[in-house]
């Protein structure tokens, strides 16, 4: 056997100098880094403490326990200046959740009729559409709300001479008023009843699916569904003798008593979250759809299917898959977005931390609290991304 | 076998052409669209014309607010009255010609920078002595010009400068950080992964007040910092994060050939970065770039919650004024249109130049 | 060819002076064709000749504004249950395959009987299943599109169009997209469909198929059918000089 002397032993035999040798210098230049950062984050810090014992500021959060001091305009849970800042600051993200959330809603909505709209082979539709998303997109997110909160304290009338559209609706610069059903039992068995519908349609859409592999038959599951989700709670109210009572907005003093009214701020955050996301939805929705190429619908075509299956079966799953992954970033800056609440006086949560860093100047705490909590909410919108993309992923070779 | 009879010149039918064809095809094709048509267009003239009157007809042009009052429809003379507040702030009043030439040079600068085909070298040393030119003329101090502290800067020229001045310190910082993110090197790439995420997850509300309030304290006593600087050091900050995540898109979107032609060309890391890769992958970028400039230029109202006076501020602070208090509808909508200008003009120029980069010239 | 004919009971597919345009561009100027039961018929030409156009036509991909079209005794016009109905009678294959990626090669498969026919699910899987192994390619029932080659997924395609048991198969340029080295498994697909005695409109260029095929060779230019003939009077005695000038390009 031929013993073949070689490479190997040369290379070991060769000492390189550590600042050479690609490896040691990536060492080296990252201890260097970390050298170069830590001795930054060093001089800061010990500026910082510096100044704040100049300037008599505590630090750590026992703050949280102490008392506020401060009223907050609205609420979804009882609070009072009595309470602790740790409960203002949980008002102020429920404020945020609740804005956030029936942002989110209505801007899925809104933004999939643009998107769709901005596709309809009606002329003047998508060209309505496509102004709209232009010029919504153009506009900074922050003007039009103190457009449209201005519109509320500028051009609506006060509550004396409210604008009443219709009769139990009342627009005034102190909100919007609108009439609710009045309390009544029957509106408790209502919601069982739709929780039992909803039961109902998810069976009845195991059994059709179960019925259409055995038997090939097609159940319209879609509009039976309609049917029951509708249908139920409605056949309760009747059974109950039809309760109409409404509790009915009536003007009181300056304001209106009764009914439930929607502040000026909520309205305006609202209202400028929405609009202006919708555009970038519709955006995001328009280029899903012309994502699924022009030949996937001919051949559904092809084989004879129906517009209706073709949508279902064929087109969505592919455009889904384009559009929920931006989709989901524009409803993480819708949330980020409503951080300007502060601007217009609507007290979420970067409004009552603000305050809160106003009252005990304790700013370092304030903000790491409100970057920590946005942070918390992006990075597990992420977490949920990445694993709805691999479960969705087109198996590829 | 062959056709035995000569087709005669025919013509397509008539209700496919032309203006009937085109009205038939794009109106009112089916049902549906038919009723869709007919209830936009009832929608269109309801509104339509009482906002041409209130805008046009019954408008006050140029008034003082007593006037305006009287006046049914718009009452643009709080703008006509107020433009040069509106738009300069607090820069005195007879200097103005100095921040308006500084963004004439923008301006120019930007129209100039349009073509592709003027991206040369030139082009480079032009944009820097243009913004060293535009900062020499907010500031004054040398050749005559008197000394205008930053704190009065205001208006049109201060968003420009936050918006401008950001993207292009952004920029660089950006493409650091997307190379650290791509590291091999685990320290350098948790570093950048840290920054990008945390500051990506955040609002830039936040990142305002930390300037704002917690910068000053990082300094040793007697050191103050600029409140616009802080405002701009926490717009670049914000904008790298973005930039940084545009550029490793490119980078990824880089086919691998590239690096291992450059490496067995013998090029070291730095020169395969700026010869080989960054051309490429920063030119593959420019569109979504294109897109975080409009966003940085929007963004700067935001100064507005930090008492900054920039377009927004300026407005409002003409709106407190008891003569003019009311007529915000008529100031936001011009503000509106001016950003509108800026911003549609950015977009169509990107979505112009994404035309051009994929058809490969 | 006639031009005055009255729709034949025996033909498959009837072409009676048919006119489309696409806004003022007359893609097809005047066509006339009948194409009987069991008949394949390859068309040729060069590209923008409407060739493409005219076999979209007769699945109402593509809406022709003058003259008449008639499938099997069915007249294609706006009426929706024509359409369905002659759409689950007439197979289609596309230039780019245009499986459904989301979907299995099954799954694919079995769409068309499932929601179409509203055959039970096994019975759709087995129909498949027969269809896939007539292919050749029943070993990659569970995969996806996307981790098929060309040709696999081109094969795939026709027995996509042949689970709905279609009385005529269209074929448009079903080569052209493939690697080399891959035409001939579509092919050879293509040519044991034909044994079986399938009713077949080929637009494609690749004459070797033509020849030991098809019964009828057009030869299409500007919107017309400029002329036709058996594959071997066709190739060797072409009558225009634009047929001439086409074939001196294609064979070469």
């Amino acid at each position: 056997m031929i013993k073949v002397r070689g490479f190997k032993n040369s290379a070991v035999s060769e000492k390189v100098p550590f600042w050479l040798d690609p490896k040691k210098r990536a060492i080296l230049f990252q201890i260097m880094t970390f050298c170069m950062v830590g001795l930054l984050a060093y001089y800061l810090t010990s500026n910082t403490l510096l100044n704040l014992k100049k300037q008599n500021i505590a630090t750590g959060f026992s703050f949280l326990h102490k008392e506020s001091s401060f009223e907050i305009g609205e609420s979804l849970i009882p609070y009072s200046a009595a309470n602790t800042y740790a409960r203002a600051l949980l008002v102020g993200a429920l404020n945020t959740i609740k804005v956030a959330f029936i942002g989110i809603v209505i801007t899925i909505i809104l933004g999939t009729i643009i998107g769709v709209a901005r596709l309809s082979t009606n002329w003047i539709v998508s060209k309505l559409a496509a102004i709209y998303i232009e010029v919504m997109q153009d506009l900074p997110v922050l003007l039009q709300l103190f457009f449209w909160y201005a519109i509320f304290y500028e051009t609506l009338p006060p509550p004396r001479e409210a604008i009443s559209p219709t009769a139990g609706l009342f627009m005034s610069n102190r909100g919007v008023a609108f009439a609710v059903p009045e309390g009544h039992p029957a509106h408790l068995y209502m919601f069982l009843a739709f929780a039992a519908g909803c039961g109902i349609v998810y069976l009845m859409r195991r059994w059709a699916r179960k019925r259409q592999e055995k038997t090939g038959q097609i159940f319209p599951v879609f509009f039976v569904s309609i049917g029951i989700l509708v249908g139920f709670p409605l056949l309760t109210w009747l059974v109950f003798g039809a309760p109409l009572e409404m509790n009915v907005p009536k003007l009181g003093g300056f304001n209106f008593e009764g009914g439930l009214t929607v502040s000026p701020e909520f309205i305006a955050l609202l209202l400028g979250l929405v609009l202006y996301t919708a555009a970038f939805v519709a955006e995001v929705v328009r280029a899903g759809i012309q994502s699924v190429s022009k030949g996937q619908r001919e051949a559904a075509m092809a084989i004879g299917l129906r517009p209706a299956p073709v949508l279902n079966l064929v087109i969505l799953p592919q455009a889904l898959r384009v559009i929920v992954p931006p989709l989901t970033s524009q409803m993480l800056n819708l949330t980020k977005n409503s951080s300007l609440a502060v601007a217009i006086g609507y007290p979420d949560f970067v409004s009552v931390a603000n305050t809160t860093i106003n009252q005990t100047g304790q700013s370092i705490e304030g903000v790491a609290i409100i970057m920590a909590v946005y942070l918390f909410f992006s990075l597990s919108t992420s977490v949920f991304m990445n694993r709805y993309n691999k479960r969705v992923a087109l198996v590829e070779r | 076998m062959e056709q035995a009879v000569q087709v005669k010149e025919l013509r397509p039918p008539i209700t496919h052409i032309g203006v009937i064809g085109w009205v038939k095809t794009n109106l009112f094709n089916g049902v549906f669209n038919s009723i869709l048509t007919v209830a936009t267009l009832f929608f269109l003239w309801k509104v339509v014309p009482p906002l041409l009157r209130w805008a046009v007809i019954d408008s006050a042009w140029h008034t003082t607010g007593e006037a305006c009052r009287q006046a049914a429809g718009a009452c643009w003379s709080v703008i006509s009255m107020n433009y040069r507040f509106i738009l300069f702030g607090f820069y005195p009043y007879e200097q103005q010609w100095r921040p308006l030439l500084a963004m004439l040079i923008l301006f120019g600068l930007l129209f100039y920078s349009r073509d592709r085909s003027h991206w040369k070298k030139p082009l480079a040393y032009a944009w820097i002595i243009g913004l060293f030119t535009m900062g020499l003329l907010m500031t004054g101090g040398i050749f005559g010009l008197s000394s205008v502290e930053s704190t009065q800067w205001g208006g049109l020229p201060l968003t420009l400068l936050l918006a401008v001045f950001g993207l292009t310190a952004a920029y660089p910082l950006g493409v650091i950080l997307a190379l650290g993110r791509r590291s091999r090197m685990p320290g350098v790439k948790i570093l950048c992964i840290l920054y990008i995420e945390l500051i990506r997850g955040v609002p830039l509300i936040s990142l305002l007040f930390m300037s704002s309030i917690i910068f000053p304290l990082f300094l040793p006593e007697g050191v103050t910092f600029n409140k616009i600087l802080r405002a701009q050091a926490a717009i670049i900050l914000f904008t790298a994060a973005y930039i940084a995540e545009v550029v490793r898109g490119g980078l990824q979107g880089m086919a691998r050939g590239q690096y291992e032609a450059a490496e067995s060309m013998g090029l070291n890391y730095y020169l395969t970065m700026r010869l080989v890769i960054l051309p490429q992958a920063l030119k593959i970028v420019i569109p979504p770039t294109v897109s975080i400039l409009i966003s940085a230029f929007k963004d700067t109202s935001l100064v507005v919650i930090i008492a900054l006076f920039d377009l927004l501020k300026t407005t409002q602070s003409v709106l407190s004024n008891p003569e003019w208090m009311g007529f915000s509808r008529e100031a936001y909508v011009f503000i509106a249109i001016l950003y509108f200008l800026g911003c549609f003009s950015m977009s169509n120029y990107s979505r112009k130049l994404e035309k051009e980069l994929s058809r490969g010239d | 060819m006639n031009i005055e004919k009255k729709a034949n009971e025996g033909q498959m597919i009837e072409f009676i002076d048919v006119h489309k345009w696409f806004g003022e561009f007359h893609v097809l100027q005047g066509i006339n064709l009948s194409v009987d039961k069991q008949e394949r018929i390859v068309i040729c030409g060069p590209s923008g000749s409407g060739k493409s156009t005219l076999i979209r036509c007769i699945n109402r991909l593509e809406e022709h504004q003058r003259g008449r079209i008639v499938v099997d005794g069915i007249e294609l016009t706006n009426n929706i249950k024509n359409i369905e109905k002659i759409r689950a009678e007439v197979g289609m294959v596309f230039q780019h395959f245009n499986l459904f990626p989301h979907l299995t090669i099954v799954q694919n498969l079995s769409l068309g009987p499932i929601w179409v026919r509203k055959v039970p699910k096994k019975e759709a899987e087995e129909t498949a299943m027969y269809y896939l192994d007539k292919v050749h390619i029943a070993e990659q029932a569970r995969k996806y599109p996307g981790q098929l080659s060309g040709g696999q997924q081109q094969r795939v395609a026709i027995a996509r169009s042949l689970c709905m048991n279609p009385k005529v198969m269209l074929f448009d340029e079903p080569t052209s997209a493939l690697d080399p080295e891959m035409i001939k498994e579509v092919l050879d697909v293509m040519i044991e469909l034909a044994r079986e005695g399938m009713t077949m409109i080929v637009v494609t260029h690749e004459m070797g198929f033509a020849r030991s095929v098809a019964h009828r060779v057009l030869f299409m230019d500007f919107g017309k059918i400029v002329e036709g003939n058996r594959p071997e009077e066709f190739f060797k005695n072409p009558q225009h000089e634009r047929t001439r000038l086409f074939l001196s390009q294609i064979l070469h």
